[in-house]
């Protein structure tokens, strides 16, 4: 899979439940080609922004979409990543802040 | 321009890091990049060891200019420890 397949795949899945990629496609397609390189290394796609533990029981909590998606979006607009953001911070009514780490500090290394 | 020593620690795959590193380019500022995700699993633990001193929350990019350090993409805070306003 290629990363526009990979686009449309997700774009089909992910938007009726309210999840839009980031209008800014360039930084799109860099995450999506993150996530395929993670899936060739690691056999999962594994957060392109999270550093993983090559073991897919221990990074459940971050295979994209992470499960800090659904706070992170509701909360700032959109992912860790910026990946993932809601309809409005796509539109600018919400404010780009940076989306600070939820993941516990205990998980983030082994 | 302030000229410490910068040192990125780095995700090759990460957008944040990607903004930081491009920030620097543009800026004209020579440093030295880790790209963690990439190193070998010893080295990868010694070098989050080290992180883990400067930030302990160990997230990426952790980006040190001279004494300090920089945790995340804060464009702002990144230029004024490089003495670029």
């Amino acid at each position: 899979m290629n990363a526009d397949q990979l686009y449309e795949a997700l774009r089909k899945v992910q938007e009726p439940k309210g999840y839009y990629f980031n209008k800014d496609k360039a930084r799109v397609f860099q995450l999506l080609e993150g996530l395929l390189e993670n899936k060739g290394r690691y056999g999962y796609m594994c957060c392109p922004c999270r550093l993983a533990a090559e073991d897919r029981e221990w990074d459940r909590d971050i295979i994209c979409p992470c499960v800090y998606r659904e706070p992170d979006v509701a909360e700032y607009g959109s992912c860790y990543c910026n990946l993932y953001v809601s309809r409005e911070w796509n539109e600018g009514k919400i404010p780009d802040v940076y989306v600070p780490e939820r993941r516990p500090v205990e998980k983030r290394f082994r | 321009m302030n000229q410490c020593p910068v040192k990125l620690y780095s995700l090759s795959t990460c957008s944040h890091c990607r903004d930081t590193k491009d920030l620097l380019n543009q800026c004209g500022v020579n440093y030295d990049c880790v790209e963690v995700d990439t190193l070998e699993p010893a080295k990868r633990r010694t070098y989050l060891e080290e992180i883990k001193k400067l930030n302990p929350e160990c997230t990426f990019p952790t980006l040190v200019i001279g004494d300090k350090v920089v945790v995340g993409f804060k464009k702002d805070e990144i230029k004024e420890d490089l003495g670029i306003t």
